[in-house]
């Protein structure tokens, strides 16, 4: 039983089910695995062993007497951006502190109340503003995958678990977890989903309730779950999704049975092209992978239709002024009084600005500083009003678009997961990380991606399917047949397996809290 | 557009975020070419599109006038760097 942390939701809740193994035994082999390879991928900033193994006691107890619930004993990450009662909550930043809710996120406790179990806190970009996990007040996430060189031999240096939910999609690759909860702003969920060969759904905005959730970005924050196949990722949707009146944005929806749905195939399903996709810079291997997954989709028995979404180049550049401007709102309430660190002024403004000079990092203070920029006086019409203008066009191409297609696919990234610090340097370069997953935002749709390859170097590659709002089942049926053709991508290589290896600079590591000095270098 | 350096600073102000000198250099270069490059949405014609409110067309509810929370003192103040019984304490603020 020592493989049973390499088991699929699907698999898990069998062989529970037909007690080959117990709730008890299933999350001690995930603790086990999380203190072995833990120091080298740093996808944890908290594990929880013993909440763990409670709600697994509580699970064998339930399993023995009947009365199972749905995820029943499935051991779970959850990103630190979820407020966990009693649990040290930080959004990977020091402004933070050791902040421990009173209180549990609507969407953890949905998954708590259908049985599953909280292996513990998962590393993300700090306020889940980043695409690679190298913002984190605890340090960069590592991807489990390497790149390979020409000989086959795999190369040394370490590569981004894409962000902001790279240790949700770490932590599902290396086989830390059966599967985690995301949040996706712009693409937070899909990317690092695409970077690690994991699936990754973003649901329609309402869908989930964002209680509980430290907020970004009000208008474009979802959560959603970081999975190992596409069936996994729909049966975790399943619990996570509800109405929830403490959420004013939360639709009151029936949620549907998606893994039910799966079984019906896509005869005659129609699958848009959107030819605005074809961005300048986008790898061949992403672009012959995305006519793979039109060939796999036909010969599923879609039907394929080139369509044109006009307002594509303009979703990334309106998003950063709708995010910075949501997020400098909603980080204003950070002014170490009522929560988190203080920094001592000589006076109350004082303290507040030295409070979060020191406690947010780079990215956040430069996000932080747009947002108070684009809403201060005298801009607000020519930033903020304008970019929800845009917001309109980009959701208008998107309901032309449904006339003729029920799906639309494209390639989740322009490119495969690249190096530390390759893009820290200049946030554009970082930024057009979301060209594909932020247009999905900025309408409110659902998206998932779903790994489809590898590029030259052995890295995997994802493709993204985007729906119709509320129409998650279709998304999930549509790549279940991508999944079916193109096979799933484990990496490779267990090199954290052997322990010993350490992540850098993650001296704040799991149970110390985060680093106290502020995040990155300044130029 | 182009952000000097006493706009950097204005906006630390307002923002409450304190910056040094060497910073507000970096910050006018970084800001400049971030709102240089959300220049492009120039080129659409906005005239006549209605600003996006709500990506999912639902009306707001509304619930009961009453008190459905509450009696949690000590659970909000829990948290806090510096209390006094239930109060949050901060340096003082009126002479």
């Amino acid at each position: 039983m020592t493989e049973l942390n390499k088991l699929t939701i699907a698999e898990a809740r069998e062989g529970l089910r037909k007690k080959q193994f117990s709730a008890t035994e299933l999350t001690e082999s995930f603790l086990a695995a999380i203190q072995v390879g833990n120091d080298g991928l740093n996808a944890y900033v908290l594990p929880t062993p013993e909440v763990a193994l409670a709600q697994a006691k509580e699970s064998d107890r339930r399993l023995k007497a009947g009365g199972a619930r749905p995820l029943e004993g499935l051991p779970l990450g959850n990103k630190d951006l979820f407020c966990t009662n009693g649990v040290r909550t930080t959004a990977c930043s020091n402004i933070l502190g050791d902040f421990k809710p009173a209180y549990e996120s609507t969407v953890g406790a949905n998954l708590w109340n259908a049985g599953a179990v909280m292996l513990g806190k998962l590393n993300c970009d700090e306020f889940a503003m980043g695409s690679s996990n190298e913002t984190s007040a605890f340090g960069p996430v590592v991807s489990p995958w390497r790149r390979k060189g020409e000989d086959g031999t795999l190369k040394p240096d370490k590569l981004v678990p894409g962000g902001s939910s790279g240790g949700s999609s770490a932590a599902v690759a290396a086989d830390l977890c059966l599967a985690a909860t995301g949040t996706d702003t712009g693409g937070s969920i899909r990317q690092p989903a695409a970077l690690t060969g994991t699936v990754g759904m973003k649901p329609t905005y309402g869908r989930c309730s964002r209680w509980g959730i430290v907020a970004f970005a009000s208008s474009l924050d979802q959560a959603g779950p970081v999975a190992k196949t596409v069936r996994d990722a729909a049966a975790l949707l399943k619990a996570m999704a509800s109405y929830d009146p403490k959420d004013s944005t939360s639709v009151d929806a029936p949620v549907p049975d998606y893994e039910a749905a799966l079984s019906k195939g896509i005869k005659g399903l129609r699958v848009g092209v959107p030819k605005e996709y074809r961005v300048e810079g986008m790898s061949k291997e992403a672009e012959e992978l995305w006519s793979r997954g039109v060939d796999w989709l036909k010969a599923a028995g879609a039907t394929i239709h080139d369509i044109s979404l006009p307002h594509t180049k303009y979703a990334l550049p309106a998003y950063y002024i709708v995010a910075p401007a949501e997020a400098s709102s909603n980080l204003a309430r950070y002014d170490g009084v009522r929560y988190g660190r203080r920094v001592p002024g000589k006076d109350v403004i004082d303290t507040y600005e030295n409070t979060r000079a020191a406690g947010f990092g780079q990215e956040v203070r430069r996000r932080v500083l747009i947002g108070t920029y684009v809403l201060s006086a005298g801009y607000y019409d020519a930033y903020y009003l304008k970019a929800q203008k845009v917001r309109s066009l980009i959701k208008n191409d998107f309901d032309q678009a449904w006339n003729s297609v029920d799906v639309v696919l494209t390639p989740t990234t322009p490119e495969p997961a690249f190096a530390f610090g390759e893009k820290l340097g200049d946030p554009i370069a970082m930024y057009l990380e979301d060209i594909f997953t932020v247009t999905v935002n900025m309408a409110g749709l659902p998206g998932i991606s779903v790994p489809a390859g590898l590029s030259g170097q052995g890295t995997p590659l994802g493709l993204q399917l985007i729906g119709k709002p509320f129409d998650e089942a279709t998304l999930f049926r549509a790549a279940l047949a991508i999944e079916d053709a193109a096979g799933r991508f484990p990496p490779p290589h267990r090199w954290w397996e052997a322990g010993g290896e350490k992540a850098p600079a993650s001296k704040a590591g799991k149970k110390a809290g985060p680093k106290k000095k502020s995040g990155g270098k300044e130029k | 557009m182009q952000v000097d350096e006493a706009t950097v600073w204005r906006i630390a102000r307002l923002a409450r975020i304190k910056i040094t000198e060497a910073e507000a250099k970096s910050l006018k270069t970084e800001l400049s070419g971030i709102l240089n490059w959300v220049e492009q949405l120039d080129e659409v014609d906005t005239s006549s599109v209605e600003p996006l409110t709500r990506v999912v067309p639902i009306e707001l509810r509304q619930r009961e006038d009453k008190v459905t929370d509450g009696e949690i003192a000590d659970e909000i103040v829990k948290n806090a760097p510096m209390i006094e019984d239930h109060y949050f304490v901060v340096p003082k603020v009126v002479e």
